[in-house]
């Protein structure tokens, strides 16, 4: 199930298609903005503009899913919620990828991946080191 | 200005509930607002505010009527009325009846709330996926809240919430043999109240052993849907003292959330909105934790209790953990009686709406062989789990 893009939010749903993870920045203040906004919500400024982030971010939370809610070849499932480097409080929920279930831990380092769902990329996160990075799927 | 026992219940009703009833949902809520009418010793032509969550919506089963149905149905004679989805929790339709009533918009207020997930998800019309609508599949395209969760295959509040859970166990040192009281402790409830569905005895080894649903929440930590409703009359506090009961009044109500309104993005991965309206609840009162004579605190999944009684300040945070461990203080006869009924886990998911029906019960000392024992005088009633939480303070005197 795909999320509705539209022009407030194609930057971050279209991002990974040239392998950018962008959100929406306040000028004045440098607030990274998530999920997207008309105002800054640190100082309510209207001068927003898309920008890119490095991609890194750690693991906060985690859980694997094992409930076939929908049917899927590869329960269970790694869900997280991880944090973006560039600002504290800058979050989404994810899925890991490339990633042995053992190995998934939280403060765990990862860094964003993309997957294409017909005009969308899903930002993924895989571990950020080499060592830890699988072959699977998801 | 305050709330603080400007508002009483003064009548409770509940319908049939029970695991695929099968029948019509509005039937099943107008058994419960007729019952919580004669309840009070009121009549219909005396009730003129009317009041419920989340109102008419879907999907299917998890709204049984919504007001215009219960209006028309018993036709009303309102004065005030109000419905819909965005409140504090289940239960933030009763703190707004206890303010219209306060500032003497109504006299009587009926709340209610009504379900049918179990004919529903019988039906096939429904898989158990996110609340709140919009994961319909058929092919839509997620938007508000399912924009940033479906996606990644988060259907459930089952999942968001063990994100919650396991930040939770990370932090404090949390276990599952811990959570598992929440569990336990409602069968055994359970096994004491003839409405529960699910009354036979669960061990802490049945606990440990049944299939996960998203880690660490196993299938014992999910609440099991029904069809059932659940109603109130609350009353203008000067006129309880009229009607057939004792006035249970509303000492205080907990309705605050200041992070933000998110699954994911609340600032405190343990804590969820309850923080905020558990807090709440102590600011416009003398009563505190220590003086709450029976708790009954929602438990969608077990991990939302656990953190209630945090939020509500009966242990410190992080703590939830050592004090249920063991189920001796939360059980009947301890120092802190907890969903007593059997909660939602085992005695069905009436939404919030349950209860602060069995806090009344309870207060009202009527709950037979799993009565609080010692005339219980003060009682918290809360729902809601993730952005979604409010609260209630009950005193019987
Ligand atoms: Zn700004």
């Amino acid at each position: 199930m795909l999320p509705r893009v539209t022009d407030a939010n194609s930057h971050f749903w279209r991002g990974g298609e040239h392998g950018r993870l962008q959100f929406l920045r306040c000028t004045p203040c440098g607030t990274w903005i998530h999920p997207t906004s008309p105002r800054c919500p640190a100082c309510l400024s209207k001068e927003l503009s898309v920008e890119a982030v490095s991609g890194r971010a750690s693991v906060l939370t985690y859980t694997f899913n094992h409930q076939p809610w929908v049917p899927s070849p590869d329960h269970p499932y790694p869900i997280a919620i991880v944090e973006i480097e560039e600002q504290e409080g800058l979050r989404l929920m994810t899925n890991l990828v490339h990633v042995a279930g053992e190995d998934v831990a939280i403060g765990m380092a990862v860094q964003v991946v993309f997957e294409q769902h017909e005009d969308v990329w899903f930002p993924l996160f895989e571990p950020a080191d080499p060592k830890l990075r699988r072959g699977v799927g998801r | 200005m305050s709330l603080r026992r400007k508002a009483a219940i003064t009548g409770i009703g509940q319908s049939e509930v029970g695991r695929r009833l099968m029948r019509d949902p509005l039937d099943l809520t107008l058994d419960a607002c007729l019952a919580a009418i004669e309840d009070a010793g009121l009549t219909r032509e005396q009730i003129d505010g009317l009041s419920t969550y989340p109102g008419a919506m879907g999907p299917a089963g998890f709204s049984g009527a919504g007001i215009s149905d219960v209006h028309d149905a018993l036709r009303l004679p309102l004065r005030w009325f109000n419905g819909g989805p965005e409140h504090p929790g289940q239960l933030g339709s009763v703190v707004e009846a206890c303010m219209a009533v306060a500032c003497g918009m109504a006299n009587h207020v009926l709340c209610f709330r009504s379900v049918w997930e179990a004919t529903a998800q019988g039906k096939g019309r429904r898989q158990g996926l996110g609340v709140g609508g919009g994961a319909g599949g058929g092919g839509a395209r997620m938007t508000g809240m399912m924009e940033y969760t479906i996606p990644f295959r988060a259907y459930s509040a089952a999942n968001w919430i063990a994100l919650y859970a396991q930040r939770h166990f990370h932090e404090f040192g949390t276990t599952r043999e811990q959570l598992a009281w929440i569990a336990l402790n409602a069968r055994r409830n359970a096994a004491l109240n003839p409405k529960a569905i699910y009354r036979e005895p669960m061990t802490l080894e049945d606990y440990l052993a049944v299939r996960m649903i998203s880690t660490p929440l196993c299938l014992y930590d999910c609440d099991v849907p029904v069809d059932g409703a659940t109603a109130f009359i609350v009353s203008r506090a000067e006129l309880g003292g009229d009607l057939r009961r004792t006035p249970l009044f509303v000492e205080s109500v907990g309705t605050a959330l200041k992070g933000r309104p998110s699954w994911d993005q609340f600032d405190d991965l343990t804590t969820m909105a309850l923080r905020d309206a558990g807090r709440a609840l102590w600011e416009d009162t003398q009563l505190t934790p220590a003086d709450v004579d029976v708790a009954e605190l929602y438990d969608g999944f077990s991990f939302i209790t656990l953190a209630w009684l945090e939020a509500l300040g009966f242990c410190g945070r992080g703590e939830g953990g050592s004090f249920i461990e063991g189920g001796e203080r939360i059980g009947l006869a301890g120092e802190l009686p907890l969903n007593t009924h059997g909660g939602q886990l085992s005695a069905g998911r009436l939404h919030g709406y349950g209860f602060l029906h069995e806090a009344c019960v309870q207060l009202w000392n009527e709950a037979g062989e799993r009565q609080v024992p010692g005339d219980p005088q003060v009682a918290v009633a809360a729902a809601g789990g993730g952005p979604l939480a409010g609260c209630l303070l009950l005193t019987a005197t």
